[in-house]
């Protein structure tokens, strides 16, 4: 199964979606994403084949420990491409074209690494000969967004919708997780018109998921826990560190993870740490 | 005599290196680029446009150390947005890399075999698209023949050689311009587009670049010297733009 799921590096992941697929039994993904910790989480644990993306990174940590391990094993096939060129094959399937042209990936490594890639040569005068960058039809996409009302229009809060909503384009079946649920008529309460940029027609169905995107950043919601996010990489350190950080964290329902977080949150508000307070001013 | 650090004398190339750009977007990784571009906007390239790092386009020159204002933004720049812009060939950016070869491909996705890396890294990222579409330049802070290689593991940035296999058509905007490196900047001023060694940095030697580089430079018979910054740019860059020496720490 193809799977793309939305955000960018460490931002607004559909994290609660990401933990729910490691608790399924699926596995042999394809995963099509802007990578970050759902990259890693999901390789870790077994469930990938494949990767399509331009990159995988945690922004404030460069690189995720897991996907690279993985990588490393072996066991992880990575489908490069340029991340523009990602970008317009999800933007052909959303469009229902076969295609779109494009000069990136021409001269790179891209051509190997994605041996089906093939070019098109302009009808018009010029003949320049473009990459036909085919498209890419995920079976589902998962994407996190900060409100939404029950029919599926879906509002972002943040600076940038990265390309949610041409993966919801692309994708055969599309869920939007979100902060909070509100009445239709309560969207533009939150933000100007142009956040509304998820309607109904991209969506199938809808999850209420406070701090669904948690460890990502999800401003102005809030913003990424930086200390969970160390956690997360340290696990990488040894199996141990894995199983601990995996029994804490993953073998937990999703009420019992965000319970954990909510305690673990009034600890360190009773006693700052230094970790905390650098969350909290990432977070501003 | 300059107490300028090679730091400060790396910024000072990759300002000079935006030498006549106009109004296009900067986009630099790397401390050392973050300096140098800023100092150029400072002083030469007023009309250079930067991000936030998130997705606006900041008006006015932030510092990338020290007490930071509220910046003044002009524009929204979503990643969207960066991706019209790149492909409209209105920007120049300054990428580091894992590994660089003598016609400036560069690396920075992965070290070994595709199926199974030594080294897994970031990804491809933008690179192919950049390099095909505008000016590119090279930041590498630490020198040596495990960067500046024979051959590299995965072509991100597209260099001369496989731009010159491409069509007239396809690589009309190919560009890469210079390579920064803590030793010295290069360039590709050949006729076989191979890079060239086009200034050392003040206190380094012809041999130590050889004795660093895999891959044979063209070495012109007079190798000019770096220029130091000026008393105004030093100014700039300590008491301004990076009252923290952020860059210096990014140099041995």
């Amino acid at each position: 199964m193809t799977v793309a799921i939305g955000g960018w590096g460490s931002r607004r992941k559909p994290m609660a979606i990401v933990r729910e697929i490691l608790r399924s039994p699926v596995k042999d993904l394809t995963l099509m994403t802007y990578g970050g910790p759902d990259v890693g989480l999901l390789c870790k644990a077994g469930k990938v084949k494949r990767v399509v993306s331009g990159f995988v990174s945690l922004d404030s940590i460069p690189l995720d420990p897991h996907f690279r391990a993985a990588r490393q094993a072996g066991a992880v096939e990575f489908r490069e491409l340029d991340e523009g060129m990602f970008q317009w094959g999800l933007y052909a399937a959303a469009i229902r074209l076969p295609f779109l042209p494009t000069r990136a990936g021409l001269g790179s490594s891209v051509r190997e690494i994605n041996p089906e890639l093939k070019t098109v040569r302009s009808p018009y005068d010029d003949g320049e000969e473009l990459i036909a960058m085919p498209a890419l039809t995920p079976d589902v996409a998962f994407i996190h967004m900060n409100r939404a009302d029950a029919r599926g229009n879906g509002q972002y809060l943040g600076p940038d919708v990265y390309f949610d909503d041409v993966m919801c384009g692309a994708a055969k079946r599309r869920f939007m997780s979100c902060e909070r649920i509100v009445e239709t008529k309560d969207l533009l309460a939150g933000g100007a018109v142009q956040t509304l940029r998820i309607n109904r027609t991209q969506i199938d169905g809808v999850i209420e998921a406070p701090g669904g995107a948690h460890f990502t950043e999800c401003p102005p919601d809030y913003g990424r826990d930086e200390t969970f996010q160390r956690e997360y990489t340290t696990s990488a350190k040894d199996e141990e560190s894995w199983q601990r950080f995996k029994a804490e964290w993953l073998d937990v329902s999703e009420a019992e993870y965000q319970a954990k977080l909510r305690a673990r949150r009034a600890r360190s508000e009773a006693k700052p740490s230094e970790g905390d307070a650098a969350a909290r001013k990432a977070a501003q | 005599m300059s107490d300028a650090t090679r730091a400060e004398i790396c910024a000072v190339a990759i300002s000079d290196n935006f030498r006549g750009d106009g109004e296009i977007l900067v986009s630099c990784f790397g401390n050392v680029p973050s300096l140098g571009a800023r100092l150029a906007k400072s002083t030469h390239a007023p009309d250079l446009l930067m991000t936030d790092g998130v997705a606006s386009l900041v008006d006015g020159v932030q510092p990338i150390s020290g007490k930071r204002e509220a910046p003044v933004i002009e524009a929204w720049m979503p990643f969207r947005s960066v991706f019209d812009l790149l492909w409209s060939g209105r920007r120049h950016v300054v990428m580091m890399a894992s590994q660089i070869d003598r016609f400036g491909n560069q690396n920075f996705s992965a070290v070994g075999p595709h199926a199974k890396p030594s080294a897994q890294l970031i990804g491809m990222r933008g690179a192919p698209g950049n390099t095909i579409s505008h000016p590119t330049s090279y930041w590498v802070p630490n020198h040596s023949k495990q960067t500046f290689v024979e051959r590299v593991d995965v072509v991100c940035g597209v260099g001369y050689d496989r731009a010159a296999k491409l069509s007239p058509q396809q690589r009309r905007f190919h560009e890469i311009r210079r390579v920064i490196s803590n030793l010295a900047v290069f360039d590709f001023a050949t006729p076989d587009r191979r890079m060239r060694l086009a200034s050392l940095h003040p206190g380094v030697a012809v041999d130590e670049v050889v004795k660093n580089t895999a891959f044979e430079l063209a070495i012109p018979s007079d190798v000019p010297a770096t220029r130091l910054p000026t008393p105004a740019e030093l100014a700039l860059m300590r008491e301004q733009i990076d009252p923290e020496g952020f860059a210096n720490k990014e140099v041995r």
